[in-house]
């Protein structure tokens, strides 16, 4: 469970990221934060694994907050937390396979990673997860021999290999084509469902966001405009959250044939 | 409204009216000096290329033919200054790492440390190969010793400074990855900082080692071992040919390591 309470956070240079949150986020929740640029979808996301830190009020991720962690905490925080990236933020130079063992650093001690010396187990993790994303046969191929969807999937396993119980998105389609995009969220949808890992994702489509959440929170200006049910959420619940009508370029389009 | 119609009907310049007017100056101040230095070195220089035309012929007398029967005999000395370079690069090479990390700024954001590291790289740098062979003849006597270490000093402040280069420019965004999933300090970098700096850290390494071949050489001059003590003994006793064999050697020598090293930077970019 996470939990924001009375979270806010400024940057240095005074820009407000978030004003006064209070969420509560479930287990096994599927969770899409829309809200317009700079709306402070990121700044959310990324404050619950500390990539950047809250200045006031308590974060609590199963009960514990996570603002006062350091070190060997805050290490032991993100391997419950897993991050999936718009840049898929793979090493391009080296091979798919090492890529995702790196999602075991966080498990494995500084120098049996550094000699490579992972256990048989995690490697036939890391080559299990290739294979739900249905990537195994690129294995030995370096990252940047991959298309962008293709990385995408890399950087899924690469998450899934650090068996998170939460796992965090920040705009994972954006820098991809239609078809893809709903690739990419299809498998995050999966993994969710079947592993029951809770999923908070940025989007700033509303046709995905309503295809793919279960819940969706409208950000402005740093603050929660809307928290409910897809179920809820209508045409005007996003012209709320935006605070203008919506666009023809506010839509992914193109769902699976 | 109305300036923003004047600007585009006068058709917007690139630069600011200030950058202009500062880059102008820095032009000509720069022609200026340019100018005085070319005036006041031809003022030396009157009486010196006619001079040394007529020399030219004396030294190219004396120096051929080269004595090639001595080939042997500086064998070992040549090896010497190799073996100087090599050892010096490597010393350099594993020293570089961690002063290269702290003196860039995007990997080392305790600000103190970075301005530390840095300045004293500033330092290093700016005492000449020539003086820290100097120094280090001083301190330990005629040898390979004091070479090794003035080529050692001198090639860190060369290779940490672009090394460090190389890191901040680096794609932060694996870096991130890493630190998301729960990897220490020691994994961040040498899972995804290390994939993107060894291949131009390698070629790095390789051209410095060409520099110390050279600088060894000159280091040698003034007493810091291998081939250069020996040309510089031989050209005191005023024995040119085989001076002119030493220089020979060196030149193939030189040559030949070039040709290798820009092979294998090649293959690794
Ligand atoms: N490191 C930073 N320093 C200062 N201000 C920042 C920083 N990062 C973000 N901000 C500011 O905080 C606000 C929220 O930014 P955030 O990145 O969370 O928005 P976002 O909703 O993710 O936008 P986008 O859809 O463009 O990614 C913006 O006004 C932004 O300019
Ligand atoms: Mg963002």
């Amino acid at each position: 469970m996470i939990e924001f309470k009375n979270v806010g956070l400024v940057y240095p240079n005074g820009t407000e990221g978030l004003k006064n949150i209070n969420v509560t986020i479930n287990e096994g929740e599927f969770v899409v934060i829309v809200g317009l640029s700079g709306a402070g979808k990121s700044t959310f996301i990324r404050s619950i694994n500390r990539l950047v830190t809250p200045t006031s009020g308590s974060l609590l991720v199963d009960n514990e907050d996570i603002l006062k962690y350091k070190g060997k905490n805050l290490r032991k925080l993100r391997t419950k937390v897993g991050m999936i990236f718009q840049n898929y933020n793979l090493v391009k130079r080296t091979n798919v396979f090492k890529n995702v063992l790196a999602g075991r650093l966080g498990h494995t001690g500084t120098l049996r990673s550094i000699f490579n010396l992972y256990s048989k187990e995690d490697k036939a993790l890391a080559y299990n997860n290739l294979n739900r994303v249905n990537i195994a046969e690129k294995l030995y191929n370096r990252a940047d021999e991959l298309s962008g969807g293709q990385q995408q999937r890399v950087s899924i396993a690469r998450v899934l290999t650090q068996k998170p119980k939460y796992i965090l998105a920040d705009e994972p389609v954006a820098s991809l084509d239609p078809p893809t995009s709903h690739q990419v969220m299809t498998y995050l949808k999966k993994i969710n469902k079947e592993d029951n890992i809770t999923t908070i994702v940025n989007l700033h489509f509303i046709d995905m966001a309503m295809e793919y959440a279960d819940r969706i929170i409208g950000m402005r200006a740093g603050e929660v405009v809307f928290d409910g049910p897809v179920s809820e959420v209508t045409e005007k619940t996003f012209e709320e959250i935006y605070g203008r009508s919506i666009r023809e370029d506010d839509l992914r389009g193109g769902a699976q044939e | 409204m109305t300036t923003k119609n004047s600007l585009t009907q006068k058709s917007m310049p690139l630069y600011p009216a200030k950058t202009k007017i500062q880059v102008t100056i820095i032009f000509f101040v720069v022609l200026g000096i340019y100018t005085f230095s070319m005036i006041k070195t031809q003022e030396d220089m009157v009486g010196g290329f006619g001079g040394a035309l007529g020399n030219m012929y004396t030294v190219i007398e004396k120096f051929f033919p080269p004595n090639f029967a001595i080939l042997s005999a500086i064998w070992d000395s040549m090896m010497q200054t190799i073996q100087m370079a090599i050892i010096a690069t490597t010393i350099a090479a594993i020293l570089t790492v961690p002063l290269a990390v702290l003196s860039a700024q995007n990997i080392t954001t305790f600000k103190p440390l970075y301005y530390v590291t840095r300045t004293f790289l500033n330092l290093l740098r700016t005492i000449p190969d020539l003086v820290l062979a100097v120094i280090f003849v001083g301190l330990f006597g005629v040898g390979v010793f004091p070479g090794i270490l003035a080529l050692t000093v001198f090639s860190l402040g060369i290779l940490a400074k672009l090394i460090s280069e190389t890191i901040e420019s680096v794609d932060m965004n694996p870096l991130e990855a890493m630190r998301a999933s729960g990897g220490n300090v020691f994994q961040v970098i040498w899972y995804s900082l290390v994939p993107q700096v060894a291949p131009q850290f390698t070629s790095l390494v390789l051209y410095v080692f060409e520099i110390n071949i050279r600088a060894s050489v000159v280091l040698g001059m003034v007493g810091a071992g291998g081939i250069g003590l020996v040309l510089n003994q031989q050209l005191k006793f005023y024995n040119y040919p085989n001076a002119m064999t030493i220089i020979i050697v060196i030149f193939a020598t030189v040559l030949i390591i070039e040709f290798i090293s820009n092979k294998l930077r090649e293959a690794l970019l």
